[in-house]
């Protein structure tokens, strides 16, 4: 099943994954290239790029440190590469704070991270025709994105909305070139994205209690990337997979 | 920084006590609207006005405003 050739192999894809550097987007690297992807990986560290670089399995991968809030280096690195089977982006940023003392660089700097960016890659990629017919797009979004509801949490919120909300527009603009388009949505994943949610230890430990199987594991939303890339989701397309520990059971 | 000031500033944060109601000596965790929203509005308040970073438990481990102010003070 999970061999060179099962529906899960991503051998032969080569696939751009963004905020490769920590997290979510590291594991991810990690797991794809364990199943054949040769890499692009991104993020502004090259330090902890190249960390990432020094895990990944197989050959084939390349990387490059770059801020993607920076419009002419991001249109310059995607005119560089090849054409992709797969996009995942994982990049993004979280800020708590409370709806009433927002101020707007907070929303600005959420948003231009959270949306602006990614949507701009995505025009770039369309633009120089760097994804092969049969490619697929992952966007990491969130439970925040209009499914649970956290204090200080609206404007992060409100770009995983956005980022949700034009993935799905997308999933049908590029349906007649056979490319799928999907989105995941996390519950609380152990990551150092925690550590900026300004609340402390002992706070995360109680909210992990209200999930029936504990927070997730980088890897738990890797797999969930892997199946989007691979074959064995050629159906799948516009869809919001939901990936919570059982959080919103009740 | 200065403590009247600063128990004004912090009394303004809340929105279902009256500002009356908060002096030096309050023990604020004991205030019937003291939640984990106001502890995030205090901390990203401590931030945003002092340029000082509070943690939640730091929060809990102070008892008055004025425990608060002399732990923000040092910092
Ligand atoms: N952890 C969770 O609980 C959770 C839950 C739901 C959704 N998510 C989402 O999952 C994604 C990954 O999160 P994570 O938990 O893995 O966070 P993380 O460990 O903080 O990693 C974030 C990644 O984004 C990159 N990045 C941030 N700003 C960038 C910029 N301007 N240009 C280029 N790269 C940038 C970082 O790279 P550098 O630091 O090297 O720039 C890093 O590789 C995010 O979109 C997050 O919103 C996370």
């Amino acid at each position: 099943m999970i061999g060179e050739n099962g529906p899960f192999s991503l051998s032969g894809k080569k696939i751009l994954i963004t905020g490769a550097s920590s997290g979510i987007g590291r594991s991810c690297a990690i797991e794809c290239s364990k199943l054949g992807a040769a890499l692009i990986i991104t993020g502004r560290n090259s330090e902890r790029l190249e960390e990432t670089m020094a895990m990944l399995s197989g050959y084939g991968h390349l990387f490059k440190a770059l801020d993607l809030n920076d419009g002419d280096a991001t249109s310059g690195f995607i005119s560089d590469i090849s054409n992709l089977d797969g996009v995942v982006y994982c990049a993004g940023i979280q800020k708590t704070c409370p709806s009433k003392l927002i101020q707007r660089a907070d929303i600005e700097a959420v948003f231009e991270t959270n949306f602006f960016s990614i949507a701009n890659i995505n025009s770039l990629l369309l633009k120089k025709k760097k994804l092969n017919k049969g490619a697929s797009i992952v966007f990491i979004s969130s439970t925040a994105a209009g499914i649970v509801a956290e204090s200080g949490n609206a404007v992060y919120s409100a770009s995983k909305g956005a980022i949700t909300s034009f993935a799905k527009v997308l999933a049908l603009e590029l349906s007649h070139q056979k490319i799928r388009v999907n989105c995941i949505l996390p519950a609380m994943v152990k990551t150092p994205l925690l550590e900026t949610i300004s609340v402390d230890k002992e706070q995360l430990e109680l909210d992990e209690k209200r999930y029936p199987f504990g927070y997730g594991s980088p890897e738990d939303v890797a797999y969930a990337v892997i199946y989007l890339l691979s074959h064995a989701a050629k159906w799948v397309t516009g869809t919001n997979l939901l990936l919570d520990g059982g959080l919103t059971l009740r | 920084m200065e403590l009247q000031d600063f128990v004004k500033k912090f009394a303004d944060q809340f929105d279902n006590t009256d500002p009356e109601e908060i002096t030096a000596s309050t023990r604020y965790q004991e205030l019937e609207e003291w939640s984990s929203l106001t502890i995030l509005v205090v901390i990203t308040f401590v931030t945003t006005e002092y340029g000082k970073a509070v943690t939640g438990a730091e929060l809990r481990s102070c008892e008055t405003v004025e425990d608060l102010y002399n732990l923000i003070a040092t910092k």
